[in-house]
């Protein structure tokens, strides 16, 4: 799996869930099931995807995200976006 | 508690089934998100870091057992089995589906809630003394006038597309419980030079990146003219506000801009023109329909401080420990104030679970006469405890890990979502706290500092009040990393201040570290008695400075 390059990432219309941009242009909840572009006409063409599907009702504010390996994983690059991916780092007990 | 009438009821439901239309435009692609938004944010709903949150109005504070069991089953049936307690007493719940949120408002009407204009740029909901009815310093209840402003401020036909949002805040005692010099307006209850109750009036006070205390452009006003001076407020506000820039768009920044003088000449100006209006009068009627629903409730005759209860403090230090941090005085003779701290260590400030308000719901008909309020630092209050019941109370509070001493103590922290679930936030405020209240478990520790409140906020827009905790803690994101920023000296009460920035920022690992170096520093300068704001104030910020980063010249050169 690659691990490096960029992922679109968005909050689902219907519950507001975080999700990432799939190849086969469906949305997934796993950062793994997600499209990685590897380079920046990938990613522009990916990020054209999540937009269609934006004014298509699937999801709201996608936008690309920077992703870096991690022990083999794909991990955000920014802070903001791992809790994003990740949910909450408090009230995990609650976790649906 | 106020009821419903059939006006109430109509409006609600009519707003419920506006709002179920608009949800299914916006899932059918009728409505571009754009256009959904900012009718979704005026019935409270919110997209947040993870899914959409939903803010519920508790209206000046004032919950029913009815209404709690309610909330814990939109936790446990809509959401993730718990709701958060946020700094103007509402309620959060941070998961709830789109398509069932016109669901979640029915069932919040059914138990006559809402959340309308809990967002937007509004009149908000309308903020209270939790005490309100039961301090035994109060002038007069404020909760009739609070409802009185919440009915003329929901769907007021002018005031629905304000600059910005617009918060309220009342407040029937000199104390001040309710942080009401840091509201776009707030309000005492006063008595004149000849005994008669009226308001004082503030304007401009805030948080967020411009902070300020509210000042007073009218010492007393006659509660006949309440409506018409507070429509004279937001209209000039309406009109001045300014609008190119929401960082500058709040009433604080136009009060400021002008001066205070200039700013009471407008809005008296404005109020000369409609004071007289039929339509702004307070109804007598109407004031005197609301107040029948705050009257007293049927106390028992009961003699107060009864021998049984001081034998039980002196017997059982815990439970002195409790009663003298979590009880407060109540103005029945026999009955008591209980504060149900939601600050457990590290417990997320201001969370309760489901089952947790199930149990308190339970708990409150059993010791409260079915009454509780919450408060604007996220603890929760039974306000008419018989005291011979303090201690069984007490009991099972400890059960529900409830029962934590620290009401006003270092632990009883505020916090914002932060991070974790704010799309707005910058750092984590939530961690920030349960690390503070695990270094500051030791209750022998906790009452011997005293009074000391700690505010967190994870970014400039101040939800966690940093600027008016004792000390203030300001999350900061510097190439990726979360830093804290300390102030001190801030308050929200009667008193209130802005806190003063103590220096460069500190990684979070660094806070309770820091927070334990004030605190030493504090203990030994302070006088007898003398709270840690009064040593501040009286000492100034240099002892707590070096006390922090110490006094190398290079330390004392990062700081400055």
């Amino acid at each position: 799996m690659d691990t490096k390059g960029q992922m679109v990432l968005a909050n689902r219309l219907t519950d507001g869930h975080v999700v990432f941009l799939a190849a086969d242009g469906g949305w997934v909840e796993d950062i793994a099931g997600g499209a990685l572009a590897s380079d920046q006409d990938a990613a522009q063409r990916l990020l054209a995807a999540a937009q269609l599907a934006e004014s298509r009702n699937a999801v709201v504010e996608p936008y690309l995200i920077g992703i870096r390996n991690e022990a083999g994983r794909r991990q955000p690059v920014s802070f903001r976006e791992a809790i994003r991916a990740a949910g909450p780092t408090v009230r995990t007990d609650l976790a649906d | 508690m106020y009821r419903y009438d059939e006006f109430d009821h109509t409006l609600v439901a009519e707003r419920i089934g506006t709002f179920r239309r608009q949800v299914e435009r916006r899932l059918s692609g009728d409505l571009t998100e754009d256009q959904f938004k900012p009718l979704r944010l005026m019935n409270g709903q919110y997209l947040q870091l993870h899914a959409y949150m939903l803010r519920v109005n508790i209206p000046y504070g004032c919950l029913s057992s009815r209404q709690l069991h309610q909330l814990a089953f939109i936790a446990r049936r809509y959401d993730r089995n718990f709701g958060h307690f946020t700094t103007r007493q509402n309620i959060q719940y941070n998961w709830i589906k789109l398509d069932e949120t016109p669901a979640v408002l029915a069932a919040l009407a059914a138990v006559e809630m809402n959340a309308m204009q809990s967002s937007g740029n509004c009149v908000r909901n309308i903020t209270a003394d939790q005490f309100a009815g039961r301090a035994r310093d109060e002038i007069e209840d404020p909760r009739p006038w609070c409802e009185l402003i919440r009915q003329w401020s929901i769907l007021h036909p002018e005031f629905s597309y304000l600059p910005r949002k617009f918060k309220i805040a009342v407040s029937g005692a000199p104390s001040d419980r309710a942080a009401v010099k840091l509201h776009d307006v707030g309000l005492y209850l006063r008595r004149n030079a000849d005994g008669v109750i009226g308001f004082e009036v503030l304007v401009g006070g805030g948080q967020g990146r411009l902070p300020y205390v509210g000042h007073t452009i009218r010492e007393w006003l006659a509660k006949d003219d309440l409506l018409s001076y507070l429509e004279a407020i937001l209209r000039i506000y309406n009109l001045g506000g300014r609008r190119d820039n929401p960082q500058k768009a709040r009433i604080k920044v136009q009060v400021n801009a002008l001066g205070p003088d200039e700013f009471r000449r407008l809005v008296d100006e404005e109020w000369a023109q409609i004071r007289n209006s039929p339509l702004l009068a307070v109804p007598g009627a109407e004031i005197e329909r609301i107040t029948a629903y705050f009257a007293d409730p049927a106390w028992e005759k009961l003699p107060d401080a009864p021998v049984a209860v001081a034998g039980q403090r002196k017997s059982d230090p815990a439970f002195d420990a409790w009663y003298r941090a979590n009880v407060v005085e109540h103005r029945a003779p026999g009955y008591a104030i209980v504060n149900l701290s939601l600050k457990a260590p590290g417990i997320a400030p201001g969370d309760l679970t489901a089952d947790q308000m199930d149990q308190v719901a339970e708990l409150a008909d059993r010791f409260s006469l079915g009454e509780l309020r919450v408060s604007h630092r996220q603890n929760l209050v039974f306000p008419d405890v018989r005291q011979t019941d303090l201690r069984a109370l007490w009991q099972e509070l400890q059960k529900l890990s409830l029962a934590t001493p620290n009401i006003g103590k270092l632990t009883d922290i505020i916090a914002c979502p932060g991070l974790d679930f704010c799309a707005l936030a910058n750092t984590r405020a939530i961690p920030v706290a349960q690390d503070i209240g695990r270094h500051f478990s030791d209750l022998a520790v906790l009452q011997d500092i005293g009074e000391l409140t700690i505010n967190i906020s994870g970014c400039m827009n101040a939800c966690g009040h940093h600027h008016v905790g004792h000390i203030g803690i300001l999350g900061v994101e510097k190439n990726g990393e979360e830093f804290f920023q300390l102030t001190l000296g801030g308050s929200s009460a009667e008193d209130a201040s802005l806190g003063d920035r103590l220096g460069r920022s500190i990684p979070a690992a660094e806070v309770p570290v820091a927070i334990e170096a004030i605190v030493c520093r504090y203990k030994a300068l302070r006088q007898v008695d003398e709270r840690f704001l009064d040593t501040y104030r009286r000492v100034g910020i240099e002892p707590f400075k070096e006390a922090v980063y110490g006094n190398s010249p290079q330390r004392r050169q990062a700081v400055a």
